[in-house]
């Protein structure tokens, strides 16, 4: 007799692939996104049968949810001011194609010649975690073992609001109509649960699945909530406050790698006794930067002055 | 084993509801009479499935986060209703005009 979970497992390989093919082959944009979304839902639930559920928050959370919003803005942007649809010339397809091809056999390579039994590095994180400062081990590596590659992905985003913030222009400037006197209410009501879940994301990856990344996109629908409920308009004078938030994370954790440096030590090799502290000074900044630069990034320009006569209701 | 079987009894009951209600959103002409099938039907698949958990949970802060989870779920499917509802509403709304 099989596992009854076997079942559940191959539905939702097959659920995968076929909502893939899905999401490439439907026409409507909208429809695109959608099936996208669903998609992330349906791969956060098979990282949660992987026994990740690490992976699984940030699928759903960032994935999922956030990339979906970013996408239905977009989508919003899009259909607000309508372009002629610019054709695909043969040879980029071709060349996409030929890219896609050769990351799949890269993966099929690594795939092939990594044995099954083979340990990994999980041997060696699990000897290591005392000197980490916390208890959990993916916490473990993304904020102490490899910190520096963390400290990159963070990066990453500062690198996306800056180009977000230089390229859109062009876009009108008035602010949408916000949804509506109930879903105000319900943003009342939702705001401070989330900045509660958020947070307690960020705490519980000490010793659970959470972390910055996780706890920085439920505070980044925070965001979200207030300019879809139009309880906050950003404003030209905001553009400081904004700017320090999309760099504390990254100051603050390169600063804390260069200390550490130069009290002899190399880069990001926390002192074991003041370990704990300064993972969570860096998730708490980094945390905080994440959030601020995907609220931003949906909000998709850099706020301008507003004339009078533009703005509406 | 008794408190087992009227949990196992309740989600399934739950599921069924959720099945009833994606027979309507894939069955029922419009976008409106789907938003009636969906929430209510949703709604109480919903309820009966966070019931069900309830009684399976080991302790008092899990019963706690389930009960949370279930009030800003149903919140939130029924705030998401009326948007699309609203939505609904102001298309037709340009298109009479």
């Amino acid at each position: 007799m099989a596992d009854p979970l076997l079942i559940f497992d191959a539905l939702l390989g097959v659920a995968l692939i076929a909502l893939a093919i899905a999401v490439l082959v439907v026409r409507d944009r909208f429809a695109m996104i959608v099936l996208f979304i669903i998609f992330g839902l349906m791969t956060a639930l098979a990282w949660v049968r992987l026994s990740a559920p690490d992976v699984a928050l940030a699928e759903a959370a960032i994935g999922t949810g956030l990339a979906g919003a970013l996408m239905l803005k977009t989508l919003h942007h899009i259909r607000a001011a309508p372009a002629a649809p610019v054709p695909v010339s043969v040879g980029v397809v071709f060349a996409n194609m030929g890219f896609c091809a050769m990351v799949f056999v890269g993966l099929a390579i690594a795939f092939m010649a990594t044995s099954l039994e083979a340990p990994g590095l999980a041997p060696q994180v699990a000897q290591n975690i005392d000197a980490s400062g916390v208890a959990h081990p993916v916490t473990a590596v993304l904020l102490n073992f490899r910190a520096y590659d963390t400290l990159m992905e963070v990066v990453v985003l500062l690198a996306a609001i800056i180009a977000v913030w230089m390229i859109e222009r062009g876009i009108e400037q008035a602010p949408a109509r916000h949804l509506g006197e109930i879903y105000r209410g319900f943003a009342r009501l939702a705001l401070p649960a989330i900045v509660v879940i958020g947070t307690y994301l960020l705490w519980v990856g000490a010793y659970a699945p959470g972390g910055a990344f996780q706890g920085g996109a439920a505070l980044a629908a925070v965001g979200l909530l207030l300019l879809l409920s139009g309880l906050y308009r950003p404003q030209p004078a905001h553009r400081p406050i904004a700017r320090l938030g999309f760099v504390l994370g990254i100051a603050v954790f390169a600063s804390v790698a260069l200390l550490v440096a130069s009290g002899g030590r190399l880069p990001f090799e926390y002192p074991p006794a003041h370990a704990k502290t300064l993972i969570l000074l860096i998730e708490g900044v980094v945390t905080i930067s994440i959030a601020v630069t995907l609220a931003a990034l949906f909000h998709g320009r850099e706020p301008e002055a507003i004339p009078v006569s533009e703005t509406r209701a | 084993m008794i408190l087992d079987i009227l949990a196992l009894t309740l989600i399934a009951l739950g599921a069924a509801f959720f099945v009833a209600g994606t027979i309507g959103l894939l069955r029922f002409p419009d976008t409106l009479c789907r938003l009636h099938a969906l929430t209510k039907a949703d709604g109480l698949g919903m309820g009966l499935t966070c019931l069900g958990v309830t009684l399976l949970a080991g302790s008092a802060g899990e019963i706690a986060r389930i009960l949370l989870i279930w009030f800003f779920v149903a919140a939130s499917s029924a705030i998401c209703g009326h948007l699309i509802a609203r939505h609904v509403r102001r298309a037709t709304d340009t298109e009479e005009r």
